[in-house]
């Protein structure tokens, strides 16, 4: 099949062959950049004979923020978000086999510090099995934070958040402080630590690795672009 | 900034990864908008001569980013067709060699629908 992008009024359309996009809710595909309507074409254009769409994540995200399935506002999603950080995986500590704690006290202690002076906030690491106790002023600047970016964007946060199971480390890649492979990984780390010790699994080990690469990278790149102040047209974005 | 290794290796191995997404569509990959716009913003952003410039290490990330999507799915895929797609024999046939009945799962797996 043929694909192409076209300008419309809202944003940028993708055809395939002569029709438009739509979301599954049956609305007019549109996206605020080009180059993630160009991104979205690329994933259509890489389908061969079937439609992978476990494969599509970029157009999936587009197709959460038309649509909004789960009904949130901005404020609701903004708290989803910051509620992580009471589960935050950087945070969450093991007292033993004390390998794997070293491992994350090395790994994971360099990029709250990170955070806590970015932000200049307080985070801390627990090994209880309550997690750590994040202030409230600490939360409170997080919120204030993710309110300056606008609904697209937050859709993406979330979900990436949701995927690496960290605020902290989300935040880490939209701020290009590490990249995905490096977020993923520690994302990932006790399983990086049991597949040193025991061996890797391909099908297992490698499906889920290549699966969260594929998912944070699209989240990141969707928050990026849908930030980006010289392609991003601002009326289409104001609730 | 994060740790990203020279534009150069990031560029051509985002380029490879397109080559690959446009041999399943048959169209020669330098037409296609993506590639296109992928060797735009790289030359538009190699002529300040400032070593730290801020946007370009944007688009660097952006693009290392990208380069991440591309071949994270392209392998996940692969992986995907080699241990989970159809194998020379099905399940079903597996479990009936060795004298299992398999559970039944009225919605199907949920990879591919």
């Amino acid at each position: 099949q043929n694909v192409s992008i076209s300008q419309g009024e809202g944003g940028f359309e993708i055809n395939l062959d002569h029709r438009k996009l739509k979301t599954p809710q049956a609305k007019l595909f549109t996206v605020p950049s080009e180059a993630l309507a160009i991104a979205v074409a690329t994933e259509w254009d890489s389908q061969k004979d079937t439609i992978k769409f476990y494969t599509m994540h970029l157009t999936t995200l587009c197709n959460t923020a038309l649509d909004n399935p789960t009904q949130r506002n901005k404020v609701q999603l903004i708290c989803a978000a910051v509620k992580f950080l009471e589960t935050d995986t950087v945070c969450y500590r093991v007292e033993e086999p004390a390998a794997l704690a070293e491992l994350q006290k090395n790994e994971w202690d360099p990029i709250i510090a990170w955070a806590e002076k970015r932000y200049n906030v307080a985070i801390g690491s627990s090994t209880s099995i309550t997690g750590p106790n994040i202030p409230a002023s600490t939360k409170d600047t997080f919120i204030s934070h993710l309110a300056s970016y606008n609904m697209w964007a937050l859709q993406g946060i979330e979900y990436v958040i949701t995927q690496l199971k960290s605020l902290i480390l989300s935040m880490g890649l939209i701020d290009r402080h590490i990249t995905v492979e490096k977020a993923v990984l520690l994302s990932r780390l006790e399983e990086e630590y049991q597949i040193q010790r025991w061996g890797s699994v391909e099908w297992a080990h490698n499906y889920d690795l290549c699966e969260l690469r594929a998912r944070a990278a699209a989240g990141t790149l969707f928050v990026h672009l849908c930030s980006e102040s010289s392609t991003v047209k601002h009326k289409l974005l104001q609730d | 900034m994060a740790a990203l290794g020279s534009p150069l290796r990031t560029l051509r191995g985002l380029l490879r990864e397109l080559r690959h997404a446009s041999a399943q569509a048959g169209r020669p990959y330098r037409d296609t908008p993506a590639y296109q716009h992928v060797i735009s913003a790289f030359r538009a952003h190699r002529v300040t001569s400032e070593k730290f410039c801020r946007a370009q290490q944007e688009l660097h990330f952006q693009a290392a980013t990208y380069l991440c999507l591309l071949r994270s799915v392209r392998e996940h895929l692969a992986l995907h067709q080699e241990y989970h797609g159809k194998g020379e024999r099905s399940p079903e046939e597996v479990a009936g060699l060795v004298g299992f009945r398999l559970p039944q799962q009225p919605g199907g797996k949920g990879w591919d629908s």
